[in-house]
């Protein structure tokens, strides 16, 4: 197949496209979520993006925080953003940092005013944003504006099989058109490791996967109280065939195909060495995964499943696929693309990444995904420790 | 071609993943190796549901099971060739 040379995206002010055109109702903390909601309740075309946290943090656990927040307000697919939250200082960090995109992004502090008044204050810029966000249009834009992540799910040894490595075939034919991309899921590459520090495209890019995957290993075996065995591989991976976290982990190996990994980023970590494929540091739970993917720019998502992972996110349209038959008929309104066909050889792997391919460049374009018409928008920050 | 009932990743497996809806005890299973197209076929002698594994030789407690040409853990109760492979009788070598 001749590969698309464009899809249909958003141009931003600082040259990022979305393929999305969001317009979000961001809460700092949880106590200003009731009023995050209320706005996108009053203002149609936003929506909020409620969450457990923001208050008390500190250290590298704050930062994160931070991170995460601003990362997904910068987000391409968010075309405007109205920051709530219960105090100014915090608040007005993450307006700050948002606004180097050029975007429209406004703040509001609850204290001192209580939330009817902020309720207003704040609807009457997210109508102003709703509005000037609905007459953006769709542009021809080349591939290399798409940032690809991806991240498994619900995986069976069917994801090994067809799902995984048919994401993998479209990195390799992808890859050289100067997309992003990334993975992620340190822990569930246990076992696999080794074989995965030699995909460093140079030796500090393995050294740093090294340093990351026993970091990580170390803090489990530190917190473990079993051998980890009920958590890895899940029950639902145990129930797909998978048997040990090593026939896990060299299953989701597959999803890159036979590409080289670039750089390691820290957890939701903007890219800054150009097109190419990145390892970023995440756990292996979907909506962390997808959450710190997304704060980190990337703006499309691919995610097979072999049981049936239903999981959306928040500003990233997730489009899912599987290589599990059943799960392709019994979860049918889950599923974007069905490559079970690969278990029956009636399909070959350079057929599935084929498809792969456009099916990524219609969800891009504007076609919504499973999850999106489902109502899966699920943003779960990752919390390094307790907070204070 | 004839139907595939268990794939193998690699030529060095020893297990192969069941494809089909399942695979019943005695029945005669046709094998497809992906890295070199090669075909084998195996007598089963358990029932073993889609996506798990089939034991494509006898072995020990204590032997290396391979999947995708890689360690993916350890026997630790006998295997007969065409039994099921699972968590009952294969732990990680990790953790």
């Amino acid at each position: 197949m001749e590969i698309p040379k464009s899809f249909l995206g958003y141009k931003r002010e600082n040259g990022r496209v979305g393929t999305r055109n969001h317009v979000v109702i961001l809460p700092v903390d949880d106590i200003s979520n009731a009023c995050a909601e209320a706005v996108a309740n009053n203002i149609k075309g936003t929506f909020a993006i409620p969450h457990a946290y923001g208050r008390l943090q500190f250290g590298a656990d704050l930062e994160l925080f931070f991170d995460t927040m601003i990362g997904t307000g910068k987000n391409p697919n968010v075309a405007a953003c109205v920051v709530i939250g219960i105090e100014p200082k915090w608040t007005k960090r993450i307006v700050d940092a948002i606004a180097t995109t050029g975007k429209p992004v406004e703040g509001f502090s609850i204290e001192g005013a209580g939330d009817i008044k902020t309720i207003m204050n704040a609807s009457q810029k997210a109508q102003e944003f709703s509005q000037w966000a609905s007459e953006k249009q769709r542009e021809e834009c080349p591939l290399s504006d798409l940032w690809i992540s991806v991240k498994c799910g619900e995986s069976d040894t069917t994801s090994g099989m067809a799902a995984n490595p048919a994401v993998g075939n479209l990195m390799d034919k992808l890859e050289p058109l100067g997309v992003h991309l990334c993975f992620g899921e340190t822990s569930e590459l246990t076992g696999a490791e080794k074989v995965c520090a030699t995909r460093g495209a140079t030796q500090e890019a393995s050294d740093k996967f090294m340093k990351t995957w026993s970091d990580y290993n170390d803090f489990i075996l530190k917190e473990a109280t079993n051998d980890l065995s009920e958590s890895q591989p899940t029950a639902g991976n145990i129930a797909g065939g998978l048997t040990t976290i090593e026939e896990k982990a060299f299953g989701n190996f597959q999803k890159i195909g036979s590409r080289k990994f670039i750089d390691v980023l820290t957890p939701a970590e903007e890219p800054k060495k150009g097109p190419g494929l990145y390892f970023m540091d995440t756990s292996s739970a979907a909506g962390e995964c997808l959450t710190l993917q997304a704060a980190a720019g990337f703006n499309i998502h691919l995610f097979p499943t072999g049981q049936g992972n239903i999981i959306g996110n928040a500003i990233e349209p997730v489009v899912k696929l599987t290589g599990n038959p059943s799960t392709a008929i019994n979860m049918k309104e889950h599923i974007d693309l069905d490559v079970s066909k690969i278990l029956k050889r009636e399909m070959n792997m350079d057929q599935a990444g084929d498809e792969l391919i456009k099916t990524t460049i219609r969800a891009a374009s504007g076609r919504l995904t499973c999850a999106e018409v489902l109502g899966h928008k699920e943003f779960i920050m990752t919390k390094l420790f307790r907070s204070a | 071609m004839a139907n595939t009932d268990i794939i193998i990743h690699d030529e060095k497996d020893n297990v192969g993943v069941v494809v089909i809806d399942k695979i019943t005890p005695k029945q005669e299973c046709n094998c497809w190796i992906m890295e070199n197209d090669g075909s084998v076929t195996i007598v089963s002698k358990s029932e073993i549901p889609l996506g798990h594994k089939i034991a494509m030789i006898d072995f020990n407690e204590g032997d290396t099971i391979l999947k995708y040409g890689h360690d993916i853990g350890k026997v630790v109760k006998p295997i007969k060739k065409g039994e099921h492979v699972h968590v009952h009788n294969v732990k990680t070598k990790k953790w």
